[in-house]
């Protein structure tokens, strides 16, 4: 018993203390640093168009209409590129169907129909990322693969020919970092928007 | 897999072993009290917190003080986790005004991060306050991780020891680790994640307006997209180099303001092994033969990196279903390729399932990419490393001393081949030392295995999948990738890791509350047994090694120490495996 | 030599006879119980002979047969391990009757004073006391250990050591103590009774042999918490098996009646569970003890059998351990002006009356190199002066010659005790022969020194192999005498020993153990003289030899009936074949787990997932097939071990990790491979014998 009551004051102290530290300080500090030497990334890394917040460098965003790249699919709780919605508790989540779930296959059979109808051209092998949705449902990008997929079908809905899209693709494309890290990528919402802008 | 794949693997574990030697001379000095450059800053800071706790730093504590201390100390830090959760709606830092999680959730989240394990019942960023963030979870992210080095230093030292009744103090090894281990590295990696776009701010969630209307699931038009900030990055940072793994937001590292770029992959990535790896060393250290730090460090990689490779080829091929459905599964400098379900395209199929390989080898379980969406065998890699009991690298300290305590059983076999009492770096390995040992072999055996077998048995635990009567989902996924998902769930939760087959909804009070006892069972009642092991091995003489003493550090020891890991796993686990993965894995190939 | 007749074959019929009965006796589940592998084992075979009644009575017939085929081998499973126990223990049995024998109550003539010649009472053996002091005469057998403490007598031992050479006993001195149940052949002795009825070193002797107060030892109880916690870990593998399979049943909407899923988990269970180890283990101690007992050593301890395995250090008595228990004369070195004949010839006269093997080595001597005859004491009618204290010289007066010889301090002090001078020479011949380990002895004349007689210590031959064995085994070995360190350092490096402590003194022993104990070290040693008894209890393992004293058996925790101090190194052989044994049983059982759950696993949800059968890698013939052969696979591979266990793995000495390869291919990958083989043969000759 002795013991015990001896050591409740450094368990208690020292919680408080570490607390305080690495719960308070620790975050200010971090936060400090970053507001004045990353304000951009730290804040979202937004995109501002016309004085206007448009979205996020690192966010996706859904597009259906055909004269829109498509992003890739996503599992999010209300809708799609459901970022956070606090009401319903809802925000990034993955679709996490098991490789023999009899949806999956359905749900991506839709989406290749999806792609089929908005271009009678679109034939298989579809691109993978383009078919199936992402770890957060909020995925700013797809493959260069899947970019290529939709330049004919972008190029025709907005009346603009298949090399001005193909050069507009490569300008949002992103390497792999140091040409050697992740995957080549394309952002969509930033591609998007610059497909607006054309106009 | 492709030259670029090859080439990030390489990468990733040469940067990873060329961080960790230094960091693991830095931390042994750290630990034996000696001046690592940083005394200037905080060795004042240091002493004050000795004065206010009131202890003094040359008087140690014995096996059982020391446990008790710790026992204590974990204690009213999992109140106080508690307490921030149900209270976090009249609390500040709360802009998005959310409101208390239900006691059944906070009780699975502090249990969840007062082991460690950090397994997310709650949804991130939906669920909790920025204070309850900051102040509870990212505290314990430092505490909890300080907790497990601390417990491995005192079992180093008992192995170090000559007839010694004390193991050192908890409070110092507690202080030591955070002050100068933990914060500064957190602080430095934070940095570099904000500077990739990790966001780190106080302010609300900012509302955008979206190029193109969507339309929601009852048929509403939306315009906008919120997009939640908050000091993620420091969080992050912490998360991540102390093996926690509990993610600011809900899908953890796959986030795109978790994880924004494939640099800050390779960095989250690195901090996941980083200590782990390091501890390595400084066990060689202070143990004054750096190669039996070597030897561990190898029976881990020779353990770690087939299946990490095995993981990679599995998630690289896909399935025929999907190649059925005329999807391109190739790489190519074009697309990542494979599958692609449940993961994000800045990382593609390698980083992923490297992630997934490293994130539970190491207890750490934070994830950039879905397992539940993997293959059946990729996803078998990520639950048999969980499985082989978290020593695989597993936790900041927790790890070591779990891989310690399999190299005991290891050099108990041995020594009894050799015709000698055992004895590993010189302490005889007796009884006691084998009955404790057992303990910390059984427990996560028993909570993994029971647990599970009562969550198939009973309604609450299949969910509305399999019972009439109960309307939310447990079981997400049909045939044996259900039972992979139970399964998966008391693993990591009954081996501290925290990462899931997230299909699984695990928040409700069946799963909040046999997960939240599996979490504490599994930290608790092997890290008593370890400190037992070390106070008993303090107290014993070290007898010199001579040419009939069985060296731990040759190829021989460390093939033998790794057939006894893969044995134990294997045969603990095949049965269930084999109803789980393997048999999808058979049926997916149409046999 | 040897205690009893050695056991020829492993197999002795009459052991295998009784060993089949104590098979079935020892299902007792209070016996059971304290293995609990194989208690686990006997509930599954319980479990599996209700669930085979239960067939009768319920409409399930066609699983019928099979569960009564692994129900039978469950039972075999079990009685194979008693079996083996039995095995064990028999080879004991028979000894143990013939020492009861020899313990049979006597009568004993009990004095009423401690002195011979006071009236005696005749009482049983049995009511002896310690402390009790009686008489034995010729014919008698002595009724209980003891010291004697007047009188001299030869004892027939031959019931304790199967030795039939008589011994001499006799009082003081280290041949002192006697043994209850031995036979005094002449003269009588007085002896005090040292044991209580039922504490005597026969009754110690007949408890170690037939196993009965065997405890289990250190590392013995340690592997048991390990046994027992993989038998855990199995109990839960397979218990959760079943909700999980039920699971399965959901998830996939086939599957298999229960019954024969509780019969398929039982089996699963018992061949997982390490029986051959569970069921092994203890006959691998009582064989071990067993074996002890072949070489004549009596362990009063398991735990000192054990440590044996561990020694670091061994203290090894020079005399009669590494050299032969006598000097022989080998050179004669004469004074200048004084021929090496004549010094001979001195040396040989002055030796003739001496009867102690150095002087017939110097009459021996001097016959062979220069031809003197050896003469008769009486026909030269010379006066013999024997060795005195005082003196510590001998010799013979012999036509106004006074021929001595003795010790160079002795010599020089009674040349000069009459006026003589000692010679220089002399002196640096002493010097050189005490330098090259031999011991000096001077020959005088009156006062004239004729020279030195170098008396050599003879290594015994094959001791520096086997302490280069030793060496090789990782133990140290130090040789303790009384000689003067010029002469042990010598000896030491012809015996090729690792150290020496010389000029010992019953403290410098003892400082010598605690010193090496303090570093951690474990020290075993062989001693006989009461002055051994406190480095004998000091000792880690102490070998008392059987002639030596009451204080130095009782000090020790064995005793060697053949009192042959080299003994120690067979001892530490045997601990360490018992540790050795162990370990590659256990190995090899758990190896084996494998390739059973290859065989049953695919089997085992064979209705449920019949895409399993990709696993089964031995093509076995069919479900039902597979899991019987796993089950008799792991039944008869325990009698088919009887004879490992029994005669225990062969140590080589050598480097741990020579010798950790070497067993870890054996017993590690043949534990992973012999199953697999195992049970595709058992497969394939199961419809053949028609036993499925």
């Amino acid at each position: 018993m002795n013991s015990i009551v001896s050591q409740i004051r450094p368990a208690v102290i020292s919680l408080l203390l570490l607390s305080l530290l690495t719960g308070g300080l620790y975050p200010l500090v971090v936060t400090g640093i970053a507001q004045v030497a990353f304000p951009f990334q730290a804040n979202g890394s937004l995109i501002v168009h016309d004085n206007q917040i448009r979205g996020s460098v690192l966010i996706g965003q859904d597009f259906s209409d055909p004269g829109y790249f498509w992003s890739r699919p996503s599992a999010t709780g209300q809708h799609p590129y459901n970022a956070f919605h606090a009401a319903s508790q809802t925000g990034s989540a993955g679709s996490n169907l098991g490789p023999l779930n009899p949806v999956l296959y359905t749900t991506i059979q839709v989406r290749i129909d999806a792609l089929r109808v908005a271009d009678p051209q679109a034939t298989p092998p579809y691109p993978a990322d383009l078919v199936t949705t992402s770890a957060s449902g909020l995925d700013p990008h797809i493959s260069p693969a899947a970019a290529a997929y939709q330049i004919r079908r972008v190029a025709q809905n907005r009346g603009l020919s298949e090399e001005q899209v193909q050069q507009l693709v490569l300008q949002y494309t992103e390497g792999r970092d140091f040409n050697l890290l992740g995957e080549p990528r394309v952002n969509v919402v930033r591609l998007n928007l610059a497909l607006d802008s054309i106009e | 897999m492709n030259t670029q794949g090859w080439l990030q693997v390489s990468l990733y574990l040469g940067v990873l072993l060329v961080l960790a030697k230094p960091l693991g001379w830095y931390m042994a000095r750290v630990y034996a009290g000696e001046s690592v450059g940083l005394n200037t800053l905080l060795a004042p800071v240091e002493r004050s917190c000795y004065r206010l706790l009131g202890i003094d730093e040359q008087t140690e504590q014995s096996w059982k003080e020391y446990a008790l201390g710790l026992v204590l100390f974990n204690t009213v830090g999992m109140l106080m986790v508690y307490g921030l959760q149900r209270l976090q709606s009249s609390l500040p830092l709360n802009p998005d005004r959310l409101a208390a999680p239900l006691p059944d959730l906070s009780f699975n989240t502090a249990a969840s991060f007062i082991s460690n394990t950090n397994w997310q019942s709650y949804g991130g960023e939906v669920t909790m306050s920025y204070l309850t963030q900051m102040l509870g979870l990212n505290v314990q992210n430092f505490l909890s991780a300080a907790t497990g080095m601390a417990v491995l230093i005192a079992l180093i030292r008992g192995l170090r020891a000559r007839s010694s009744a004390t193991i050192g103090i908890f409070w110092v090894d507690l202080i030591r680790s955070i002050l100068y281990i933990l914060l500064p590295l957190a602080l430095i990696l934070a940095c570099l994640l904000v500077s990739q776009g990790v966001v780190q701010s106080f302010s609300p969630s900012i509302e955008v307006v979206l190029l193109q209307n969507t339309i929601d699931t009852d048929g509403h038009l939306v315009s906008t997209q919120n997009l939640p900030l908050g000091p993620a990055a420091s969080q992050i940072a912490i998360k991540q180099l102390g093996t926690n793994g509990g993610g600011f937001f809900n899908v953890n590292s796959a986030h795109p303001f978790e994880n924004p770029t494939p640099l800050s992959n390779m960095l989250e990535m690195l901090a996941i092994l980083l200590i782990p790896v390091a501890l390595c060393f400084t066990f060689g250290i202070m143990v004054n033969d750096p190669r039996q730090g070597q030897a561990l460090l190898t029976v881990m990689m020779v353990i770690f990196i087939p299946l990490l490779l095995f993981g990679v080829i599995q998630e690289q091929a896909g399935t025929p279903q999907l190649a059925a459905l005329g999807i391109d599964l190739g790489a190519s400098d074009m697309q990542a390729g494979g599958n692609m379900e449940g993961k994000e395209t800045r990382f593609g199929v390698v980083n992923s399932a490297l992630w997934a390989a490293a994130t539970t080898a190491a207890s750490n379980g934070s994830v950039n990419s879905m397992h539940d969406s993997y293959t059946p065998l990729g996803g078998l890699v990520p639950l048999f490393l969980i499985q082989l009991g978290e020593i695989i690298f597993g936790g900041v300290g927790s790890g070591l001393y779990g891989m310690l305590i399999f190299a005991l059983i290891t050099v108990f076999i041995a020594g009894l081949m050799v015709g000698r009492t055992p004895e590993y770096l010189g302490k005889k390995i007796e009884a006691f030392e084998i009955k404790m040992a057992a303990l910390v072999l059984l427990i996560p055996c028993i909570v993994v295995l029971c647990f599970t077998a009562l969550a198939v048995t009973t309604p609450w635990g299949k969910g509305a999948l399999y019972a009439t009567n109960i309307e939310y989902t447990s079981i997400a996924n049909p045939g044996p990738h259900g039972f992979s998902e139970v399964l998966y769930a008391y693993s990591s939760m009954g081996n501290n890791n925290g990462s899931a087959f997230a299909g699984l909804g695990a928040n409700n009070p069946f799963y909040n509350t046999t997960g939240g006892l599996a979490m504490l069972i599994a930290r608790f009642w092997i890290i008593v047994p370890v400190l037992a092991i070390a106070g008993s091995l303090a107290a014993k003489k070290t007898v010199p090694s001579g040419p009939g003493t069985l060296p731990t550090h040759t190829p021989l020891f460390m093939t033998m120490l790794v057939g006894v890991v893969i044995i134990v796993g294997v045969l603990t686990f095949i049965p269930a495996l084999a109803l789980g993965p393997i048999i999808e894995h058979l049926m997916m190939l149409g046999i | 030599m040897a205690l009893h007749t050695p056991v020829q074959h492993v197999f002795d019929p009459s052991i295998v006879r009784q060993a089949i009965r104590d098979s079935f006796l020892k299902l007792d589940p209070r016996v059971q119980i304290r293995n609990p592998v194989m208690f686990v084992v006997l509930i599954g075979a319980t479990l599996t002979s209700i669930l085979w009644i239960q067939t009768f009575f319920g409409a399930d017939t066609a699983s019928a047969s099979f569960i009564f085929t692994i129900s039978i081998w469950l039972w075999f499973t079990t009685l194979f391990a008693n079996f083996s126990e039995a095995m064990a223990e028999g080879r004991g049995k028979a000894q143990a009757d013939t020492l009861r024998k020899a313990r049979r109550d006597v009568q004993a003539k009990k004095l009423k004073e401690p002195r011979y010649g006071t009236p005696t009472t005749a009482v049983s053996s049995g009511s002896l006391r310690a402390g009790d002091v009686v008489l034995v005469e010729v014919g008698d057998i002595i009724p209980s250990d003891g010291e004697v403490i007047e009188g001299v007598a030869s004892v027939n031992e031959s019931a304790i050591t199967g030795e039939s050479a008589p011994v001499i006993r006799e009082s003081g001195g280290d041949r002192s103590a006697v043994t209850g149940g031995t036979t005094v052949l002449s003269d009588w002795l007085v002896i005090r009774i040292t044991a209580n009825p039922g504490e005597t070193f026969l009754d110690h002797m007949i408890s170690m042999v037939e196993g009965a107060k065997r405890q289990k030892t250190p590392n013995e109880i340690a592997l048991n918490i390990l046994l027992a916690a993989l038998t855990i870990i199995f109990l839960l593998v397979t218990a959760t098996l079943l909700p999980f399979s039920l699971f399965a049943i959901t998830a996939n909407g086939s599957g298999t009646p229960i019954t024969i899923t509780i019969t398929i988990l039982v089996a699963l269970l018992v061949c997982l569970i390490p029986t051959t180890i569970g069921g092994l283990l203890s006959a691998i101690g009582i064989a071990g003890m067993d074996r002890m007992i072949q070489s004549n050593v009596i362990a009063l301890s398991g735990q000192a059998v054990e440590a044996a395995g561990d020694v670091d250090v061994l203290l090894l008595d020079k005399t009669g351990t590494i050299t032969l228990g006598n000097r022989q004369a080998v050179a004669f070195l004469p004074a200048t002006g004084v021929s090496e004949a004549d010094l001979a010839d001195a040396a040989q006269i002055a030796s003739l009356a001496d009867e102690t093997p150095e002087g017939r080595s110097i009459v021996v001597l001097a016959k062979e190199k220069y031809g003197i005859r050896e003469r008769s004491i009486g026909e030269l009618h010379a006066e013999f002066i024997p060795f005195t204290a005082q003196t510590r010289m001998s010799g013979v007066n012999l036509n106004g010659s006074c021929f001595r010889k003795g010790a160079s301090d002795a010599i020089q002090r009674y040349v000069e005790s009459q006026n003589g001078l000692f010679p220089h020479d002399v002196r640096t011949s002493v010097e050189t022969i005490a330098r090259q380990g031999s011991t000096p002895l001077i020959v005088t004349d009156h006062t004239k020194v004729l020279g030195v007689v170098e008396l050599k210590d003879i290594v015994k031959g094959g001791i520096k192999e086997r302490f280069a064995e030793l060496r090789r085994m990782g133990i140290k070995t130090i040789m303790i005498t009384g000689d003067n360190p010029l002469t042990a350092a010598a000896i030491a490096a012809e015996a090729g020993v690792d150290d020496f402590l010389a000029e010992a003194t019953p403290e410098a022993k003892l400082h010598l153990i605690r010193e090496y104990q303090r570093t951690g070290r474990l020290v075993a040693m062989t001693g006989d003289g009461t002055n051994d008894a406190p480095a004998l209890a000091q000792a880690d393992v102490a070998v008392a030899m059987n002639s030596g004293t009451q204080a130095a058996k009782e000090a020790g925790n064995m005793v060697d009936l053949d009192s042959n101090p080299t003994k120690l190194i067979e001892i530490v052989e045997i601990g360490k074949q018992i540790l050795i044994t162990r370990g590659a049983l256990t190995t090899f059982s758990i190896a084996n787990d494998v390739a059973k759950y290859f065989a049953i696993i695919p089997a085992a949800f064979a209705t449920t997932y019949p895409q399993l059968n990709v696993l089964n890698v031995m093509g076995l013939s069919s479900p039902t097939n597979a899991i019987v052969a796993a089950v008799i696979f792991n039944a008869i591979i325990i009698p088919l071990l009887i004879p490992v266990a029994l005669r225990g793995v062969q140590y080589r000495a050598g480097e741990a990790t020579t010798l950790l390869q070497r067993n870890l291919l054996i017993y590690g990958l043949g534990g992973l491979i012999a199953p697999f083989i195992g049970i595709k043969i058992i497969d394939f000759i199961l419809p053949i014998l028609g036993l499925k």
